[in-house]
């Protein structure tokens, strides 16, 4: 961060309190009551000390989340950082969701808010504890006054306001009003990590009651009784568009109130679901084709592999490659793999609604993850002042990537479905599972070319990696984040060169959990587990000898080898593997027991897993983030595909044909975190990117057949 | 005219009698605990009880409900539930939460079923629930423990 990012910060940071009053945080609700609950802190009237910490007469502390709870746990985290500084007790902490605002509520990894890249927790963690700190102080100050007593004799301890020689004591509420006119501090000092009292503790998540018993709000559940239910629908190749379309079958259908088209498709309006997709399946719509992706996903590969002759963008290029090949006796090792588009398939399909308030401003409820983005493209859609938008983000079924967006894609839709209307209702537009795999803004299909140098004495001297696929950034020069993870390879190899080709295509791109790492993760960690494999090199022992410049890497590799008894007998029909990757900042080795199944596929019976990432805030979410990130990955990689066939069709449309792992193929999971000091960095991503290769190295270890192309039930059932 | 049990409350139902009973609870009856994630029986985010037994409401015609007895995530109630219920909180299973009153509505009925579960008994129940988030490790861990909590 640079000095010019500091200071405005710190100005939006106390700007920010008089921003938040006033705004609505949640929906206002005609037919039942959403905003009970934890998603609103508290019915209670709260003050505000800064944009992070509102308080309660009722003594809670409802901490505002610039960050997206979809599942990886910034209510909690973010809570957690404020509650640590303001010496508070973790019963009586809530969270809810920050208006949006890309200055105030800023990712401070990004310059404006948003949640992605693992970057919650580090980028708040200075930020959030110092709003605790200067809430803490405001209260003491408060509490000096009121009392008439030195601010230094007083102590603050489980949310508890005391002064030892008067014996006055108070909680948070009572004090709140007054606290909220003191001059906040400029610096507050803030704990050295050794006086640390709830970070590092397994505190309870703030969001689980709710998600236990049916009261947890998401976005789809926000209805009024007056409220259109809106869908559309999609052409089946990417880059159509609508020719002409038939409506009458669709209008005759009861419910049905109007029928639009809009730049993303045909859009039905309902008085309820049912209606709008009865009345989606009656639309006859012919699609202009002339500008869609006509390739199948096989012609794509074709295409794709053109590329490995033709000079690349350069990435890295360390000694001399060429030279390193041409040396006498040197062994080489060459490998293709082709990675397939891969949907994001979060539970809750994209959905929004927008609520006209009586002023002709807008409500917009969404799970969103550029806040400030989506704000400014339905304000530009709507025909609205930004300051007429407010975007109230809500809780939402998980994203994986998917709702994060440059240009709010997703919201254009939802915003022209809305501004098609006379906007005299509110609207909720939502997406069917069938338009979440058929959408688009995919972890792009790529191909990766491997060859590896082994000399006379057996030593890896030569790598040589050539990466294939779209441009998530959309860039035409080197894309970062597709060659990360190989083009900062971390094993010392003295010759290696890394490149990339960006290639065109009418599938919209997108990051997926993990980004670059799902595919360069894969490539790295099984290529050179097979060059390992070819010198006799033991894996664990074999890679150490290769990280010799990486102690957090070595840490965690030696961790999970130790938690798995690495060297130790393995049951007949069974084989390990292993994988360490370096993801977000976060170093993550894992080690897994497989066998083959009945099916012919792998079976992932045990996964051990050793994470580093840095000041553990809550160890439990950690672990929780670990095991999810380890069943996502592992799902990608056993079973799932978007294709497109003949014509550029798109194949799959649900969770029949787009398989997600299920229970009984979930492997068992023991995760081990690494002590540190370190600033903490992310764990919603890290988890995943050495699951895949993991499998795959153990795969190969049993059969002899190194798993080249992915989905690997494909390859293995085929 | 369908009418039906929903929670213990006596309800009925005039509209299309092809409404499936998921679009009824959310859109008519305004209980949201219930939720739609895929539409064809294959991810359980929908999933009631109907007369005792789960069942994935976002296939189950209204027109089919016609004198039967519904239970949602709202109304949930028993021994099991409270003991599930107890056992999500205290590993905090959910991660994103959405597909979690389907997970539960379905080791609830598990449990009214097999008092002691193992872990083919509880792969075999619970393998039509899906969970994009991957909890699955927590979910068969708070299985076990509720049924070890209701064994006292």
């Amino acid at each position: 961060m640079t000095l010019q990012q500091i200071s405005t910060t710190r100005r939006a940071f106390l700007a920010g309190s008089g921003l938040v009053i006033g705004l609505a945080l949640t929906p206002r609700l005609s037919a039942f009551a959403a905003t009970k609950g934890v998603q609103a802190g508290g019915e209670d009237a709260l003050t505000a000390l800064n944009a992070f910490v509102k308080i309660g007469a009722d003594d809670t502390v409802t901490v505002l989340s610039k960050h997206i709870e979809f599942g990886q746990g910034p209510f909690t985290g973010l809570a957690t950082l404020v509650a640590e500084e303001l010496d508070a007790d973790w019963s009586q902490m809530r969270a809810v969701h920050s208006p949006a605002d890309d200055k105030v509520y800023a990712n401070l990894a990004f310059g404006l808010q948003g949640t992605g890249g693992s970057t919650s927790i580090g980028n708040s963690y200075e930020q959030l504890r110092k709003a605790g700190a200067t809430a803490r102080a405001m209260l003491v100050a408060a509490a000096a006054e009121e009392w008439g007593v030195p601010v230094g004799e007083i102590t603050v301890e489980k949310g508890r306001i005391k002064h030892a020689a008067s014996g006055k004591e108070s909680g948070f509420g009572a004090l709140t009003v007054k606290a909220a006119t003191q001059t906040p501090p400029e610096n507050p000092k803030l704990k050295d990590p050794s006086q640390f009292v709830l970070i590092g503790q397994e505190l309870p998540k703030l969001d689980t009651i709710g998600k236990t018993n049916g009261t947890a709000i998401f976005t789809l559940d926000i209805a009024t009784d007056d409220m259109l239910i809106a869908v559309v629908a999609h052409p089946d190749h990417f880059g159509a568009s609508v020719k002409s379309f038939d409506d009458s079958e669709a209008r005759k259908v009861k419910g049905v109130i109007d029928v639009k088209q809009v730049p993303q498709g045909v859009a039905v309006y309902a008085d309820n679901t049912f209606a709008a997709l009865k009345g989606r399946d009656s639309l006859k719509i012919e699609w202009d084709l002339s500008k869609a992706e006509t390739r199948s996903s096989k012609a794509l590969e074709a295409d794709y592999a053109k590329n490995f002759a033709e000079k690349g963008l350069e990435a890295t290029n360390n000694g001399d490659v060429q030279a390193a090949f041409s040396k006498d006796g040197v062994q080489t090792l060459e490998a293709e793999l082709v990675f397939p588009f891969l949907a994001h398939a979060p539970m809750e399909p994209l959905d929004a609604v927008f609520m006209k308030a009586a002023d002709g401003s807008l409500d917009i409820y969404t799970g969103a993850q550029f806040p400030g983005m989506d704000l400014a493209t339905a304000a530009k859609i709507v025909g609205l002042d930004p300051s007429k938008v407010r975007v109230n983000t809500q809780l939402t079924g998980g994203s994986f990537g998917r709702k994060a967006q440059f240009g709010s894609p997703y919201m254009q839709e939802a915003a022209a479905v809305y501004a098609a209307t006379d906007r005299t209702r509110p609207v909720k537009h939502m997406w069917t599972r069938e338009d979440d795999i058929r959408g688009g803004y995919y972890r792009p299909m790529y191909a990766h070319k491997m060859r590896g140098a082994i000399d006379a004495e057996g030593r890896i001297t030569a790598w040589d990696q050539v990466i294939v696929g779209q441009s998530i950034m959309g860039k035409a020069d080197l894309d970062e984040t597709s060659v990360e993870g190989a083009s900062n390879l971390p094993y010392v190899i003295p010759n290696l060169r890394v490149t990339s080709h960006n290639v065109e295509l009418a599938v919209p791109p997108l990051w997926w959990r993990s980004v670059g790492h799902t595919h360069t993760g894969f490539a790295v960690e099984t290529f050179v587990d097979e060059l390992l494999q070819k010198v006799g090199k033991d894996p664990v022992e074999g890679r150490l000898a290769l990280l010799t410049n990486e102690p957090r890497h070595m840490g965690t590799l030696k961790k999970v080898a130790e938690m798995a008894d690495w060297g130790s007998t393995v049951p007949d029909g069974r084989s390990r593997g292993v994988a360490v990757v370096r993801s977000f900042g976060t170093y993550v080795a894992q080690i897994v027991e497989i066998s083959a199944g009945d099916d012919g596929a792998p079976r992932v019976h045990k996964v051990w897993c050793a994470v580093d990432c840095g000041v553990a805030i809550n160890p439990n979410v950690i672990k929780a983030q670990m095991e999810g990130g380890i069943g996502y990955g592992l799902g990608a990689v056993l079973f799932d595909a978007v294709t497109l066939g003949e014509g550029g069709k798109i194949v799959q449309s649900n969770f029949h044909d787009y398989r997600s792992l299920r229970i009984n193929e979930m492997p068992a999971v023991d995760v081990a975190i690494i002590a540190s000091t370190e600033k903490p960095t992310g764990v919603g991503e890290p988890g995943v990117p050495p699951i895949g290769p993991a499998v795959a190295n153990a795969w190969r270890r049993l059969t002899g057949s190194p798993v080249r192309r992915l989905p690997i039930v494909n390859v293995v059932t085929s | 005219m369908v009418t039906f049990t929903l929670n213990g409350k006596e309800r009925s139902f005039d509209g299309d009698p092809d409404t499936p009973l998921l679009w009824v609870i959310r859109d008519f009856e305004k209980l949201t605990g219930t939720k739609y994630g895929c539409g064809v029986a294959q991810c359980g985010a929908c999933t009631v009880h109907l007369d005792g037994m789960t069942r994935r409401s976002c296939i189950t015609p209204i027109s089919t409900v016609d004198g039967s007895e519904v239970i949602t995530i709202e109304g949930i109630d028993g021994p099991e539930a409270k003991a599930v219920q107890a056992a999500w909180v205290a590993i905090d299973v959910p991660q994103c939460g959405y597909c979690q009153s389907g997970q539960i509505m379905s080791a609830v009925a598990l449990l009214q079923v097999t008092p002691k579960p193992n872990d083919a008994d509880i792969d075999g129940a619970m393998a039509g629930n899906l969970c994009r988030c991957a909890t699955y490790h927590r979910i068969r861990q708070a299985i076990h423990n509720a049924a070890d909590a209701m064994e006292g």
